[in-house]
C-alpha cells in the first residue's frame, strides 16, 4: 500500500513543521473519514477548529507518519467525520460550540463544553452573540422496565475535579453511563490567541496540572519546530528526566488511589509516601514539586546540580527498595484482586478504534507510545520497554502502571548516569511571518498533542488535545454491566483529566 | 502485609512538625468569627473540597495533606464527602462560569457556621485565566471568603499552615 501522504491529494503547507499539513477539498476530507479512519488504517489524533477551517491530525502507525489535513469550511460547514468514525463526535460537537462550524451529518446536535453559562455563543468564532444562560440538556433516552437514573456531580464526593455522570441502572447494574463535561472549561484557547510565547507556555503548563511537564514539553516541541530552534542535548535529557519523574509520581498516586477505592488503604498510605518523596526530589532539583514552568521553549528553566543528581538517584534507590514489596502485597491480596480483576473491562477493539493512549490503551492491547511512535529525543538513545497487557480490566491498568514505574526508573537511571554536559537553554528567536508546528508527547496519561500557529512571534492559534478526549468515551463503555459501587474503581483506573479535556 | 506493617511500626514517624502560624492573620480571622460557634465546634473542622475550575494542580497538593508527612487528621481536620457535613469549604480554581452555580449551591448546602478558604492564585483573583469569556474569576466574587492561601499550587506545608491558622482563629 502506498504511503499516507501519497494517498491524500491536497496542497502541502510549507510553513508547517513537525509533521506535514495538507489542505484538502471536501471529497478528500470525506475519503479520509471513510477509508483512513473508519477503515482502521489511521488513528485519529485530533480534530480542531480555526478561523473558517477545521484541522485533523491522524497517525498511520504502519509507516509511521503523522499528517494534518485542513478543510476550509464553506458557509461554516464541514462534512462530519464523527458520523462515520465515532471517536470524532465529541471533538466535532466542541468545534460547533466553540467556533459555530457545523459538522453536517453528525446525528448528535447537542452542545459540548458549552453548558449555557458563558453569556455568549461560539466564543472562538470572532462574531460573538449573547445568549440566555442555563439551557436544558437532553441526556440520551433509556427505556425498559425497572430502570432508574442516578445523577452524580458536578461536585463529587472527594478531592476530585467536577463533571456530571448520569447513570441509568437496573438494580445495581449500570445499563448506561453518559458523561456531561465542560464544568472546568476556562477558555484556554481564547486566552492563548494573541498571547506571547512566554504567557502561552505558562497556560499550556496549566491545562492539566498533573501533566504540566508533558504539556509544557508538547508546547515547546511545537514552538521549537515552528521556529526551527535547536535545543541543547543536556536540555533534551533533563526534559525526559522530568517527564519520567512526573510519570512515576502520578502512577504511584494512582496505584494507591485505585486500591483505596477498593478500601485497601495500606497501599494508598505506602504509595503516598513514595509519591511524596518523588515530589520532594523534583522540588529539590527543579524548584517546584510538580515541575511547573520548568520546561520552557528552547530548553529547561533550571539546570540539574550534582546534588540534584544524587537526590534523584537516592529516590530511585528508595523506590526500588520499597516498591517491589508493595507490588507483592497487591499481587498477594486476593480480596483486593477480587475487586479489580474482570472489573471495568475495555475491549481491545474499542481501544484501537478510539486510539486510546497511555495505560488505558496499553492495558487493552494497543501497543502505542508516543516516545516510540513517532518518537522523539532522547528516547531513541535510551533502553526501555513499552509494557502491553490484553485483559483491559482495572487489574490490568494497575499492573500496567506498575510496569511503567519500573521502566521509568530504568530511564531515570540512564538519563542521570549519562547526562550530556553543556548549555541547558538556548534562545528561541522570534520568527517573523506565519510559522506552524506540531508536538506529540507521551504524558503519564497518554499522548498529549499541541499545535501552534505563530504570527510574528505571537500565538495566533494554539490547540492542545488531552489524551482524555479518547478515554472518557471508553469509560462509558467499560462501566456497562458493572455495578454502580464499582464505578469509583473504574473511574480511578482510567483517571481521565477533566481540566485537560475541558480546556 | 504483616512485614510492611511491622517495618512501619519500627520505623521513625515521617510526620512533620506543625508549621508556624502568621499572628496577623490569626488576629484578623479571630475578629470575624463568632465565639459561640467556636465553642460548639471545638478543635475539629470538617472540610469539603470544591474544585470550581482548577487545573487539578491544587487538588494534587490538597491530596498530599492526607499523606503520612502532613497527616491532616492529627489536627482534628478531616475531609468529608458532603457539604452537609462540612464546616469549611476549600475552594480551588478560577471560578468558571460553568461552575458558578454549583459552587453557590454547595455553599448554600453547607450549614452555618461555615468558613470558606480560597486555595491557589487562581482562586484569589482568577490567576493566569483571569479575563476570559468562560471565567468568573475570584472565589470571593461568588461566595464570601475567610482566608486566602496563595501559590501555584500552594505547597502542602502552606496549606497546612493556612488551615491551622483558621483553626486557631476559630478557637481564639
Amino acid at each position: 500500500m502506498s504511503g499516507l501522504l501519497d494517498r491524500i491529494a491536497g496542497h502541502r503547507v510549507k510553513e508547517h513543521h513537525g509533521a506535514p499539513r495538507v489542505i484538502v477539498d471536501e471529497d478528500q476530507w470525506r475519503r479520509v473519514a471513510s477509508s483512513e479512519l473508519a477503515a482502521g488504517q489511521c488513528t485519529l489524533l485530533g480534530l480542531w477548529g480555526d478561523a473558517g477551517a477545521v484541522h485533523m491530525a491522524m497517525l498511520d502507525e504502519s509507516e509511521p507518519v503523522v499528517l494534518i489535513v485542513t478543510l476550509p469550511c464553506r458557509e461554516n460547514q464541514f462534512p462530519s467525520i464523527g458520523a462515520a468514525h465515532p471517536p470524532a463526535a465529541r471533538l466535532e460537537r466542541a468545534i460547533r460550540s466553540l467556533f459555530g462550524l457545523e459538522p453536517t451529518g453528525l446525528a448528535d446536535s447537542r452542545p459540548w463544553l458549552d453548558l449555557g453559562f458563558w453569556g455568549v455563543t461560539h466564543p472562538l468564532a470572532g462574531r460573538v452573540t449573547a445568549t440566555p444562560s442555563g439551557m436544558p440538556y437532553a441526556f440520551l433516552p433509556t427505556e425498559g422496565e425497572g430502570l432508574h437514573q442516578i445523577p452524580v456531580g458536578p461536585v463529587h464526593a472527594g478531592i476530585i475535579e467536577p463533571g456530571h455522570f448520569r447513570f441509568t441502572a437496573n438494580g445495581e447494574t449500570v445499563v448506561r453511563l453518559e458523561e456531561r463535561l465542560g464544568y472546568v472549561h476556562k477558555g484556554i484557547e481564547q486566552l492563548m490567541a494573541g498571547a506571547t510565547i512566554d504567557k502561552a507556555f505558562r497556560l499550556a503548563g496549566r491545562t492539566s496540572g498533573d501533566s504540566t511537564v508533558a504539556y509544557a514539553l508538547a508546547f515547546a516541541h511545537a514552538v521549537e519546530r515552528a521556529c526551527g530552534a535547536q535545543v541543547p542535548a543536556r536540555a533534551i535529557h533533563l526534559r525526559a528526566l522530568m517527564a519520567e519523574i512526573e510519570r512515576v509520581a502520578n502512577h504511584l498516586g494512582d496505584i494507591g488511589a485505585i486500591c483505596n477505592d477498593a478500601s485497601f488503604s495500606i497501599m494508598h498510605a505506602q504509595c503516598g509516601i513514595l509519591r511524596e518523596h518523588t515530589l520532594r526530589a523534583a522540588d529539590a532539583c527543579f524548584g517546584h514539586r510538580l515541575m511547573m514552568d520548568a520546561v520552557v521553549p528552547g530548553g529547561v528553566a533550571l539546570d540539574l546540580s550534582s546534588a540534584g543528581s544524587k537526590s534523584i538517584l537516592d529516590l530511585v534507590a528508595r523506590i526500588k527498595r520499597t516498591f517491589p514489596k508493595l507490588v507483592e502485597l497487591y499481587d498477594n491480596t486476593a480480596s483486593l484482586q477480587d475487586r479489580t480483576a474482570s472489573t471495568g473491562t475495555l475491549a481491545p477493539e474499542l481501544a484501537r478504534q478510539f486510539g486510546a493512549g497511555g495505560y488505558v490503551g496499553r492495558a487493552s492491547g494497543r501497543a502505542f507510545d508516543a516516545r516510540r511512535t513517532p518518537g522523539y529525543a532522547p528516547y531513541d538513545r535510551l533502553a526501555f520497554d513499552v509494557p502491553v497487557l490484553q485483559d483491559g480490566d482495572v487489574n490490568s491498568r494497575v499492573w500496567l502502571r506498575i510496569r511503567e514505574v519500573e521502566q521509568s526508573l530504568r530511564l531515570i537511571e540512564q538519563i542521570v548516569g549519562d547526562l550530556p554536559a553543556g548549555a541547558f537553554l538556548s534562545k528561541v528567536d522570534p520568527v517573523t511571518g506565519t510559522r506552524e508546528g506540531l508536538g506529540l508527547v507521551e504524558g503519564f496519561r497518554g499522548d498529549v498533542l499541541a499545535w501552534v500557529c505563530l504570527e510574528d512571534g505571537r500565538v495566533r492559534r494554539c490547540h492542545l488535545r488531552d489524551p482524555s478526549w479518547f478515554q472518557w468515551p471508553l469509560l462509558e463503555a467499560a462501566i456497562e454491566g458493572n455495578i454502580v459501587a464499582d464505578f469509583p474503581l473504574c473511574n480511578k483506573s482510567f483517571n481521565c483529566s477533566y481540566s485537560g479535556h475541558d480546556l | 502485609m504483616r512485614r510492611i506493617l511491622f517495618e512501619s511500626l519500627l520505623a521513625a514517624p515521617l510526620t512533620e512538625a506543625a508549621p508556624a502560624m502568621d499572628d496577623a492573620v490569626v488576629a484578623d480571622l479571630a475578629g470575624r468569627l463568632d465565639r459561640a460557634a467556636r465553642r460548639r465546634l471545638g478543635r475539629s473542622l470538617s472540610i469539603r473540597e470544591v474544585d470550581a475550575g482548577s487545573c487539578n494542580g491544587c487538588e494534587l497538593e490538597i491530596h498530599a495533606l492526607n499523606n503520612a508527612f502532613y497527616d491532616l487528621e492529627r489536627f482534628g481536620l478531616r475531609f468529608v464527602a458532603s457539604p452537609r457535613h462540612a464546616d469549611v469549604l476549600l475552594v480551588t480554581g478560577p471560578v468558571t462560569k460553568n461552575m458558578r452555580e454549583a459552587l453557590r449551591r454547595t455553599y448554600d448546602a453547607t450549614p452555618d457556621p461555615k468558613w470558606v478558604v480560597a486555595v491557589g492564585d487562581c482562586a484569589v483573583d482568577g490567576g493566569i485565566f483571569a479575563g476570559g469569556y468562560a471565567v468568573v474569576g475570584a472565589v470571593e466574587s461568588v461566595v464570601p471568603v475567610d482566608l486566602h492561601i496563595r501559590g501555584c499550587p500552594p505547597r502542602p506545608a502552606q496549606l497546612l499552615a493556612g488551615l491551622l491558622t483558621l483553626l486557631e482563629a476559630i478557637e481564639a
